[in-house]
């Protein structure tokens, strides 16, 4: 805006920025703890200032942590379940190795993400990039107080699942009959039935299913899918046992209109702290889609690190939300999330820097490029 | 790190206030939305690559084309300081002028209004902001004396019945100072308003904003500036513009700048994104059902001509989302 200056090298830097406004690390100090600061240094080569100026910064931080708005009616904590290793990577052209995929969520696990959904036991055949499932199961790090959830899309999957050391599993369905059928080769029916067989397992063997309802918002065969079906679909997955139902924006068509219309038909069958939603940031709503289901009530939102995966419905589209852009905007809004954002940042460089490919987060190409 | 987070104890808002930004109030959304097209001037400004006169032309006429209503077409600044806008004069001239439709242009001084008013402007534009230090790097002044530069402009646009627009940058945030109070930002705003801007743009010049602060600040502008009197100019750094243009509908604001393709990176973070796109804009504000009077797919065409010109990929989802279908 207005005259570009040449004085760019004056500004603060970013990283001050950022201390500012993202509250990091603990939700509660303004300034960095020094394993914060190393984090930093090794992200930028950033050495924190103590000169007068940037004390008064932090000194600041804490005030604008206590002026920040409240935003009324919003929950006061929200849970990210972190879909970068399963969604994401799936989406994505090159095949990464095991190892590369182990040591990506173990580096998650110790960013304060509370969810992390690890892979698919799904047969190699359709899906390339998770034909390691088992290996990445039985391979990562299971830090205490962290779960990790696997895709599981029929009976033999869910065996082999358990068998590799699984905890939790989920199941995907749709809300739309031709996305269904394309899919997985049935209609929604007879997913519901497939579905019913791995839930009451998962049940009985006391293991917590998620059922994920995708084109929630919109359908690339059908078009628009009305709010009614997905409420249909979300009610027979609740009523099976599944404890949370993801609404999946599959293809990123939704605005904020159409997400305020499927929620309010949705919550009126099921509670709202047993929902979530998972925006694909195809057409740029995604984060307007998370407020607006934040605004209704919805804590709990599903995203990807470095928004990995593209869209498999539009060549050269970006697919999941980024989880740093996520976490940027539920810290500025005050709500308690309990992750810390440049460790994401770090394990988003890493996984980028395996597959090759730049970043689809905002925040980071901000922050690396600074 | 995996251990359990104690919730932060949390001043509980009275809920009387809530209402007025919870999804009940999105039935009042502005039933239309005035998009201001800045990509010509803010959008090309912040390009590293330098555009020909005949393609900048020809972008403002295809905006034209595509219903926009209001287009920024460019800024009489020296060619020293902005090269980019070194033809203003040109391209002003070369405009096909439709009906209907406003082209405003930017005078930082008056010579620059002067200038622009003799190639035909019939509304100009003037930016402030609402931080000290921002005002002394930008144009090496302190805010006060840059109210009296404009002041200048001010009668003089009246006196040659020119509308005048003022922008408030660093409205949620500066690279200098860090955080600014919606305090200073009101202050701002009302002093422009009271000299005679008949609309105020707050800028959130580096992106850093995010949905409560921009509510904060909103709050306290509109308790001293009508509120169709105010739009808001959303940079998208950190991919925050479009969740920050929501709350501003759903505060009444109903004028919102933005920029074809999302052009103009941001010049205080390499490699980083600026302005909001007008596509992804246009499809949040259709998806709602709020009019714009724009033909996506005319704007389309437009950010596809220029960043074929400029030789970059859009920025804009949408624009990525469709072309490749």
């Amino acid at each position: 805006m207005g005259n570009v200056p040449s004085a760019v090298k004056h500004c603060l830097s970013y990283q001050q920025l950022l201390r500012e406004h993202l509250w990091i690390g603990d939700s509660v100090a303004g300034a960095l703890d020094p394993a914060q600061t190393s984090v930093l240094t090794n992200l930028h080569g950033f050495q924190p200032d103590v000169s007068g100026f940037s004390v008064s910064l932090a000194g600041s931080v804490a005030c604008i942590h206590w002026e920040t708005s409240q935003l009324s009616g919003l929950p006061e904590f929200v849970k990210i379940v972190e879909v970068g290793p399963r969604d994401g990577l799936q989406n994505e052209k090159v095949i990464v190795p095991t190892d590369i995929k182990i040591e990506f969520i173990n580096r998650l696990s110790q960013t304060g993400l509370s969810v992390i959904e690890v892979t698919s036991f799904v047969s190699s055949r359709w899906v390339p990039q998770m034909a390691d499932h088992t290996e990445v199961m039985k391979g990562i790090h299971q830090y205490p107080g962290v779960r990790y959830p696997v895709l599981t899309p029929n009976l033999q999957g869910f065996h082999h699942a358990v068998a590799a050391g699984a905890t939790e599993i989920s199941v995907f369905g749709a809300a739309s009959e031709s996305f269904s059928k394309k899919n997985i080769n049935c209609s929604i029916e007879e997913s519901m039935g497939k579905f019913e067989e791995v839930v009451k397992s998962a049940r009985h063997m006391n293991i917590p299913a998620r059922g994920y309802v995708s084109c929630a918002l919109g359908c690339p065969y059908e078009g628009s899918i009305t709010p009614q079906k997905v409420t249909e679909v979300s009610k027979r997955l609740y009523g099976m046992g599944c404890y949370e139902i993801s609404l999946g924006d599959t293809i990123g068509v939704g605005t904020p209109g159409s997400m305020k219309r499927m929620l309010e038909s949705v919550m009126k069958e099921i509670p709202p702290g047993a929902l979530a939603v998972h925006c694909h940031d195809t057409y740029g709503q995604a984060l307007a889609n998370i407020l607006t289901a934040l605004q209704m009530g919805i804590n709990v939102v599903d995203s990807a690190v470095s928004g990995l995966g593209g869209c498999p419905y539009a060549k050269g589209a970006s697919g999941n939300v980024a989880t740093e852009d996520l976490i940027y905007m539920l810290n500025g809004l005050g709500l308690n999330t309990g992750v810390n954002l440049y460790k994401v940042m770090e394990a988003g460089d890493f996984i980028c820097k395996a597959v090759n490919k730049t970043t689809n987060s905002k925040v980071a190409q901000a922050s690396f490029n600074a | 790190m995996a251990a359990m987070r104690k919730a932060l104890p949390r001043r509980l808002v009275g809920l009387a206030s809530l209402r007025a930004v919870s999804t009940s109030s999105m039935g009042t959304l502005p039933k239309r939305v005035k998009i201001v097209e800045v990509g010509p001037r803010d959008g090309l400004q912040n390009e590293k690559n330098i555009v020909s006169t005949p393609v900048k032309i020809k972008l403002v006429d295809m905006l034209s084309e595509a219903g926009l209503s209001v287009i920024e077409t460019t800024s009489f600044v020296s060619p020293k300081w902005v090269p980019q806008m070194g033809d203003h004069t040109e391209v002003l001239k070369g405009i096909q002028k439709f009906p209907g439709i406003n082209y405003p242009v930017l005078t930082p001084n008056l010579k620059g209004f002067e200038a622009a008013v003799a190639a035909g402007a019939k509304e100009v534009v003037i930016f402030g902001a609402a931080s000290e230090l921002f005002t002394k790097k930008n144009i090496n002044c302190s805010i006060e004396e840059s109210f009296q530069r404009f002041d200048a402009i001010l009668k003089a646009a009246q006196s040659a019945n020119i509308s005048v627009r003022g922008y408030v940058s660093c409205a949620l945030g500066c690279p200098y100072e860090g955080k600014i109070s919606p305090a200073k930002v009101a202050e701002v705003t009302k002093k422009f308003y009271s000299m005679g801007c008949y609309e105020i743009s707050l800028g959130d010049t580096i992106g850093v904003g995010t949905p409560g602060i921009m509510k904060d600040m909103l709050s306290a502008v509109m308790q001293e500036v009508p509120l169709a009197a105010l739009a808001v100019h959303c940079h998208d750094t950190y991919g925050q513009a479009l969740a920050n243009t929501l709350m501003a509908l759903q505060m009444g604001v109903s004028v919102v700048d933005s920029s074809v393709a999302g052009l103009g990176g941001c010049p205080y973070a390499q490699g980083a994104s600026g302005n909001l796109a007008t596509e992804d804009l246009v499809y949040m504000l259709e998806g709602l059902g709020i009019h714009t009077g724009v033909n996506l797919q005319k704007l389309l065409e437009a950010g596809n001509f220029i960043c074929q010109a400029l030789n970059r990929k859009t920025s804009s989802k949408v624009a990525q989302a469709t072309c490749k279908l």
